[in-house]
C-alpha cells in the first residue's frame, strides 16, 4: 500500500511535474478540468432530459435536451427509407460495424478481409435497393440517414482508389499524353472546391443530359465525391512513388522484371505503406466531406438532423442535434485513426 | 451582367427545349410513372416537413397530395423531391419533377424568363414585424430609430431598408446570418423588433417565445410574398389541371363542402356543386380527368380551410391566423373561379 502511495507519487513527479513549464502546463489543465468537467458533465449527464415533450420542458431542466434525439432518433438515423421497412438501413448498420470490426481487429487475414467486404457491400446493395426476397424497392432518393453518409463514403473511397493509383503512375509516365490528361485531370478536380463540383453533378448535369435520361441524385453525387477524392489521392501516392530510393527500381530492373510487374511487386507496396498516414489524413477528410451533399438536398445524417431540427417542438434542441451528430462522426473518424495506427505498425514491423 | 443574363436565358431556353422535346404531355408522363412528383422544401414546419415516419406534412405538401387526388383518385400517389433553394428551378426545367410546391414565391421573370405558369396562390405571405407587447407599439410607423433583428442575403433585408427609407424614418439593424442566433438575439432584448415573412415570425413566436402572449406581429406587411404551385411552360393540359385542382379545393370551402360531408354534398341540389363534384358529368372530361376528380380531391385531403387550419391554423403548432388567405366572403383574397 505505501509502496504503492510512493510508486504513484514518483510517476506522478517523473511524468507531470518534470520541469516548470511541464508543472505549469498540468496545474494549468487541472484548472480547466475543475472549471470544465462539473458543469459539461452537470450539462450532459446529470441534468440531462431523456423524456421531456418539447424543448421548453428541457429548458425548465437546464440540462442537455436528448429527448430531441430520442424523439426523432428514426428519422435522424434513416431519414425518409420507409417506416417499415427501417429494419433494412439498420441491418445495414449491422454490417458496416462488424466489417470495421473485422478490419480492425485483424481477425481476418487480408484476402478473406477483402471478400468480406465485397460480401457486405452486396448486401448492404441487396438491403437497401430490394426487389427481391420479399423486400419492396425502395429509390434511392430514399436512402438517407446514416446509412447514406457511409455508402457515399464506402463507395467514394473504393472508387477513387484504383482510380488514384492510375493517376499518380500516370503522372509519372514517360508517355506525354497519359503524362498530360493525369496532369489536367488532378490540378482541374483540385483547382476547383468540392462544393462547385457538387453543384455542377447535381444543379447542371441534369440541364446537358439528353431528353429522358436522368441519373439518380446518389448517384450523381457518388461519382462528384469519388472523381474529387481520387485527386487529392493521386497526390499523396505520387508522394510515395517519390519517396521510393531510385535504388529499387534499378533493383527491379536489373530483376528483368516488367513495368507491370515493376510497379505491383516493388514500387506500388512501399510506396502505399509508406504513405499510411497522408492517404487516411485523406479518408477522414473525404468521409466529412459527405456532410456538403446535404447542401445539395441530399438527406444524409446532419441534413436529417437538420430538417428534424425544423419541428416547431425541438427548435431550441440543435445544440443536442449537433453533438449528437459531431460524435457519430467522430466514432468513425477516430476508428479510422486507430486502423491506420495499427496497419503502420504492422507494415513498420514487416519493413525492419 | 450582361453575360450572366445571357447565360440564365440560355439555360432557360435550353431546359425550355429538352422539356419541351420530352416525348408526350405532363399528363401522359405522370399516367405512365403512377405518381405525381413534386419539388418540395427539405424541411420548413406548415408548409413542407417530413414526420417522424418520415411522410411530408404540410400546406405545400397537401397540395401535392390534393393533384394525385385529382389525377388518379389516389392522394398517395404522390412523390415528394426535397429541393434546395437553387435546385428548385433546375428540378422543374428539367423535368425531374411535375410540379414546384415549394414556398415560391410568384414574379414576373420567375414567369417568363424562367419559363413558369404559376397555379392560384395557396398562401398569400408577406414580410412583417414582430415586437414585445410590453413596447406598447401600435404599428410600424412607431419604429422609427428602432434596432432590428434581420437575417442577411434575401429580399428581407432590402424590403427592411426600402420601407425604412419611404417612410423617413431611421433603424439600426442588426444582421444574423444563422435562423436561431436571430431568434435569440431578438428574445434576449438585443432587438426592438425582429423581421421576416409573417409565416415564419408566427413559427418564431409559437416555437421559441417564453410566453407567446407577450409578443405581438405588427399589422403592417411591407413585402407581398404570394407563395404558389408552378408548372411549365408549354404544356396547357397540365396547367389547367394543377389550377383547377387548387380552385377545387377553395371552391369546397366556399360551398361548405368538407371531408367529412363531401358524401352527403353530392347528393345537393345545387347545380354547381353537382358539376364539381361530378354527380352531373362534364368538368372532369375537359380536364382529361375522371368526373370525380374534385370528389377524391375534397374527400382525401379535404378543402382549403381544412388543409390550412391543419398545417398552419390555429389545429398547427404554427396558429397563423387566416388573414389574407381567408375567403374573399371573409375579407380574404382566396377565390375560386366558377366550376362551370
Amino acid at each position: 500500500m505505501k509502496a504503492g502511495a510512493a510508486r504513484a507519487l514518483r510517476w506522478t513527479r517523473v511524468n507531470l511535474f518534470s520541469t516548470p513549464l511541464n508543472a505549469a502546463l498540468t496545474l494549468f489543465i487541472a484548472y480547466l478540468a475543475v472549471r470544465l468537467l462539473p458543469g459539461t458533465v452537470g450539462w450532459a449527464v446529470l441534468r440531462a432530459s431523456l423524456t421531456a415533450a418539447d424543448d421548453r420542458a428541457c429548458a425548465a431542466s437546464g440540462g442537455a435536451c436528448w429527448a430531441f434525439i430520442l424523439d426523432w432518433s428514426r428519422f435522424i438515423l434513416f431519414g425518409r427509407f420507409p417506416y417499415a421497412q427501417q429494419w433494412r438501413p439498420a441491418i445495414v448498420l449491422v454490417i458496416f460495424a462488424a466489417l470495421l470490426l473485422a478490419s480492425f481487429s485483424r481477425l481476418l487475414p487480408g484476402r478473406w478481409l477483402a471478400l468480406a467486404w465485397a460480401g457486405g457491400l452486396g448486401a448492404v446493395a441487396l438491403l437497401m435497393w430490394g426487389g427481391v426476397l420479399g423486400m419492396p424497392y425502395v429509390d434511392t432518393a430514399l436512402w438517407n440517414g446514416l446509412p447514406l453518409t457511409l455508402i457515399l463514403a464506402a463507395g467514394g473511397l473504393g472508387i477513387s482508389f484504383p482510380l488514384a493509383l492510375l493517376l499518380a503512375l500516370g503522372r509519372r509516365s514517360s508517355l506525354p499524353a497519359v503524362r498530360t490528361l493525369s496532369i489536367v485531370y488532378i490540378e482541374g478536380a483540385r483547382g476547383v472546391p468540392f462544393i462547385a463540383w457538387l453543384f455542377l453533378m447535381l444543379v447542371l448535369l441534369p440541364l446537358f443530359l439528353p431528353p429522358g435520361v436522368a441519373i439518380a441524385k446518389l448517384w450523381r453525387a457518388e461519382i462528384a465525391f469519388a472523381l474529387f477524392i481520387a485527386a487529392y489521392l493521386a497526390e499523396v501516392v505520387r508522394g510515395g512513388l517519390q519517396a521510393i530510393p531510385r535504388g529499387q527500381y534499378e533493383a527491379a530492373d536489373a530483376l528483368g522484371l516488367g513495368y507491370l510487374h515493376k510497379t505491383a511487386l516493388v514500387i506500388l507496396p512501399q510506396a502505399l505503406a509508406v504513405t499510411i498516414p497522408a492517404q487516411v489524413n485523406t479518408f477522414i477528410g473525404a468521409f466529412k466531406d459527405t456532410a456538403l451533399i446535404s447542401i445539395v438536398g441530399l438527406f444524409d445524417l446532419l441534413q436529417d438532423t437538420n430538417t428534424a431540427l425544423n419541428d416547431p417542438a425541438w427548435r431550441m434542441a440543435y445544440v443536442e442535434g449537433y453533438v449528437f451528430v459531431g460524435a457519430v462522426y467522430f466514432v468513425f473518424c477516430y476508428s479510422m485513426s486507430l486502423y491506420s495506427r495499427r496497419l503502420e505498425r504492422r507494415l513498420g514491423r514487416e519493413r525492419r | 451582367m450582361h453575360i450572366m443574363k445571357f447565360l440564365g436565358v440560355a439555360v432557360a431556353g435550353l431546359a425550355f427545349g429538352l422539356s419541351a422535346a420530352l416525348a408526350g404531355t405532363t399528363l401522359d408522363g405522370v399516367r405512365s410513372r403512377g405518381v405525381v412528383t413534386c419539388a418540395v422544401n427539405t424541411g420548413l414546419a406548415g408548409f413542407a416537413m417530413p414526420d417522424h415516419e418520415g411522410n411530408y406534412q404540410g400546406l405545400d405538401a397537401d397540395t401535392c397530395r390534393a393533384i394525385a387526388a385529382a389525377v388518379f383518385g389516389d392522394a398517395r400517389k404522390a412523390k415528394f423531391v426535397p429541393a434546395t433553394a437553387q435546385q428548385r428551378f433546375t428540378l422543374l426545367q428539367t423535368g425531374e419533377v411535375d410540379v414546384l410546391v415549394r414556398n415560391t414565391t410568384w414574379t414576373l421573370l420567375r414567369d417568363t424568363e424562367n419559363g413558369f405558369n404559376f397555379a392560384p396562390v395557396t398562401y398569400y405571405d408577406g414580410q412583417g414585424f414582430l415586437v414585445a407587447k410590453k413596447l406598447d407599439v401600435k404599428g410600424a410607423r412607431d419604429l422609427d430609430g428602432a434596432t432590428v433583428c434581420v437575417q442577411p442575403g434575401t429580399t428581407t433585408e432590402l424590403n427592411l431598408a426600402d420601407y425604412f427609407r419611404s417612410n423617413h424614418m431611421s433603424f439600426k439593424p442588426l444582421v444574423i446570418e444563422k435562423l436561431d442566433e436571430v431568434e435569440n438575439a431578438f428574445f434576449s432584448g438585443r432587438c426592438d423588433a425582429y423581421t421576416t415573412d409573417r409565416s415564419g415570425l408566427a413559427a418564431t413566436r409559437a416555437a421559441k417565445a417564453p410566453d407567446p402572449e407577450d409578443y405581438v406581429i405588427l399589422p403592417e406587411i411591407i413585402s407581398k410574398e404570394p407563395l404558389a404551385p408552378a408548372v411549365r411552360h408549354g404544356d396547357d393540359e397540365w396547367f389547367d389541371i394543377v389550377k383547377w385542382t387548387v380552385f377545387a379545393m377553395i371552391g369546397a370551402e366556399e360551398k361548405g363542402i368538407t371531408s367529412a360531408n363531401v358524401d352527403d354534398m353530392a347528393k345537393s341540389d345545387d347545380p354547381e356543386v353537382k358539376r364539381m363534384l361530378g354527380t352531373s358529368p362534364g368538368m372532369g372530361k375537359a380536364l382529361h380527368l375522371d368526373d370525380r376528380w374534385a370528389y377524391a380531391v375534397i374527400k382525401q385531403v379535404g378543402n382549403y380551410g381544412e388543409v390550412f387550419e391543419r398545417n398552419v391554423g390555429a389545429r398547427s403548432p404554427l396558429k397563423l391566423a387566416r388573414g389574407l388567405n381567408a375567403l374573399w366572403t371573409q375579407g380574404g383574397l382566396m377565390y375560386a373561379m366558377p366550376f362551370r
